[in-house]
């Protein structure tokens, strides 16, 4: 059973005399407090038969003295100690900095937006072309190429992808084959499947799904990595004994994501037209194998080089969006979560909007 | 209406919220027995026992890697031990079942190396969390307060209430954690390196502020160091970590006594040595102030 600080009103020679009893305790204190509010006029708050008392009750009982201005009577030591460090300790400041009105938090938040974006993408050109001149540098001094990390970044970028790039291929090359070919049977024409199936994905959906899964895979680790670790200060450590970390660290994982895009991207066309053949033996009654011989008929080479070419281009801005993000950590460990959502959004987006400008180029030059 | 709000407020709390807890009054508010510590092949800790007498500060040293905050983390119930028993105010926190310890958990404070404060929340927010956690009857307007007034008590100033921790010092975040920690009025109070990092004279000035509060509290203070002038000044107790045990508990002068050669190396090196004559200089020159006052 929980005890709470309670008190009696009694009439005394000045006015009245509030007795406290119970403990003064932060465990006991909150009904005490919520009446003693609702009080005015009391010449004396007596907590001599208080049962115990702590900071809490001290602050409790001076307050309610102060306002309305009472004698605070039968103290003991511990409570005239404690009465006395709570008064030394009064504060009036607010618990939170004051928050401008909506009318102006609204502009002046769309206004920062705005500028952060202009000035983030400048500073992205210029990151670019910092990286661009750091590629110079190592050309022109090739031993201080950083082989090692640039092989350990195509395994983590490209070899340890593969499974779930695959396993994500088949599954969409079955839903392309399947769903198109229910479409297409209206027609009569679910033979059309195969050129569906081929040329969308080593067209289109290879190239574009693997940008996807990349950015959420190796851009996040990018930029969480540098973002790690500028905030532990090994970036800056770097810097003071000479080592570039645009050579040692963003350089490789640029790299390693422009030669890998292209093969990652292929490989996911060629399981999605996998997947389709798969499903086709047994829906479409279409045999695997001539399904497969029947792609080589019907997809035009010029589809191959549309995603052969856009890949190293997805590859570059994925991997530098993920870096730049990372470099741009400072301050705390919230930060690094928030550039490296940053980070995964803004490769997304610009990857699906420059794949919209490669369909209609490339359809204009002819290789539709 | 007074007292039918004050009526409802105790109803909703003896729902919510657990019993109170009573004041501790056994002599000695830690006992750690027989704890052995194992992270896979190695021992940090084996049958080490430790007491912590009530109302004491206690300083806890020893060398790099020898478990000082593995042993606080032990008994603050963060690592569950490979063997042995810790009873904290009285209660068993080795046998305690899942959530039966949280009576516990409203009695003690605990400040963090780099005093984990939430860093979404303000100094003054980050001390109301407690708060709310145990004693959700405690109106807003008096939660705030208590927070206000905690914010100070910890040596902060004013200004330092609305900001978030991302503004504060090195020294004012330390601070902030210990108001935290004192949020709730706890009995006991874990320090882990509290000065490390800080400038000497915010250092000292934490030391003043560590020990005043302990006497004007009542605090039991279990206080992980590896600054030689804050045992000097404020630790009424030293606890040395060595081979995997508490070798020695003591005063300073107690354990100068002692042979073991950690310890000599460690009270009688350079820095040992000047600590010393700073304590021994700031005893005399108080005793100098008593003597002209007296006069």
């Amino acid at each position: 059973m929980r005890e709470w600080a309670d008190f009696e009103l009694v009439e005394g020679e000045g006015g009245s005399v509030l007795r406290v009893s119970g403990p003064l305790t932060i465990a006991g204190i909150a009904p005490l407090d919520a009446r003693l509010r609702e009080l005015d006029d009391i010449a004396a708050i007596d907590i001599g038969n208080a049962s115990g008392i702590d900071t809490v009750g001290a602050w409790t009982v001076w307050r309610a003295a102060t306002r309305m201005d009472a004698q605070i009577t039968g103290a003991t030591d511990k409570a005239g100690r404690l009465i006395e460090a709570v008064k030394a300790a009064e504060n009036t400041a607010a618990i939170t900095p004051p928050r401008p009105r909506l009318l102006e938090r609204v502009p002046e938040a769309v206004g920062t937006k705005v500028s952060d974006m202009l000035v983030g993408v400048k500073d992205m050109v210029g990151f670019l072309g910092t990286t661009v001149f750091a590629f110079g540098a190592l050309i022109r001094h090739p031993r201080r190429f950083p082989i090692l990390a640039l092989i350990r970044q195509i395994e983590l970028v490209g070899v340890s992808s593969l499974g779930i790039i695959g396993l994500m291929s088949f599954l969409i090359g079955i839903v392309i084959a399947q769903q198109g070919a229910v479409q297409l049977q209206q027609f009569g024409a679910e033979i059309y499947t195969i050129n569906l199936t081929g040329r969308l994905t080593l067209r289109e959906l290879g190239v574009l799904m693997t940008a996807i899964m990349v950015a959420g895979r190796s851009g996040s680790a990018f930029a969480a990595q540098i973002g790690t670790m500028k905030l532990t200060e090994e970036v800056d450590a770097m810097r003071t004994i000479g080592v570039s970390p645009i050579e040692r660290l963003v350089v490789p994982r640029i790299l390693a994501a422009v030669l890998m895009m292209p093969l990652l991207g292929f490989y996911s066309a060629v399981i999605a037209i996998i997947g389709g053949a798969f499903i086709a033996n047994f829906a479409l009654d279409i045999p695997f194998w001539t399904f497969l011989s029947r792609i080589r008929e019907v997809v035009p080479m010029t589809d191959l080089y549309v995603g052969l070419v856009k890949a190293p281009v997805f590859g570059l801005i994925v991997a530098m969006s993920g870096c730049y993000q990372g470099m741009q950590v400072s301050g705390n460990a919230e930060e690094v979560g928030l550039r490296t959502t940053l980070a995964v959004v803004q490769a997304i987006f610009m990857v699906i909007v420059l794949d919209a400008f490669f369909a209609v180029f490339f359809t204009e030059i002819g290789w539709a | 209406m007074g007292s039918q709000r004050a009526g409802e407020l105790m109803d909703r709390a003896e729902s919510e919220a657990h019993s109170a807890p009573p004041e501790f009054t056994g002599e000695f508010p830690i006992v750690v027995e027989g704890l052995t510590n194992r992270f896979g092949p190695q021992v940090v800790h084996e049958d080490l026992s430790l007491k912590v007498k009530r109302g004491e500060i206690l300083g806890v040293v020893g060398g790099s890697g020898t478990g000082k905050s593995v042993l606080m983390r032990s008994i603050i119930g963060l690592q569950i031990p490979s063997e042995g028993s810790i009873e904290v105010l009285g209660d068993s926190i080795t046998d305690a079942e899942e959530d039966s310890d949280i009576d516990i958990r409203s009695r003690w404070g605990v400040l963090f190396q780099g005093g984990a404060l939430f860093s979404t929340l303000t100094v003054a927010e980050n001390v109301e969390v407690p708060l709310k956690q145990f004693y959700p009857e405690i109106s807003d307007e008096l939660r705030q307060e208590i927070a206000r007034y905690k914010v100070r008590l910890s040596g902060l100033p004013e200004e330092a209430t609305s900001k978030y921790p991302s503004e504060l010092s090195g020294g004012m975040k330390k601070r902030a954690g210990l108001a935290r920690a004192l949020a709730l009025d706890p009995e006991l109070l874990f320090l882990d390196e509290p000065t490390a990092g800080l400038d000497p004279i915010g250092a000292a000035a934490f030391d003043r502020l560590t020990r005043e509060l302990a006497d004007t509290l009542g605090l039991t203070v279990f206080l992980i160091t590896h600054d030689l002038d804050t045992l000097y000044a404020i630790c009424d107790r030293v606890a040395v970590l060595a081979d995997k045990k508490v070798i020695a508990v003591g005063t300073i002068p107690e354990l100068l006594a002692l042979d073991h050669p950690w310890i000599q190396v460690y009270f009688n090196g350079p820095r040992g040595r000047a600590a010393e004559e700073t304590h021994t200089r700031s005893m005399s020159g108080a005793m100098d102030k008593d003597n002209k006052g007296g006069a």
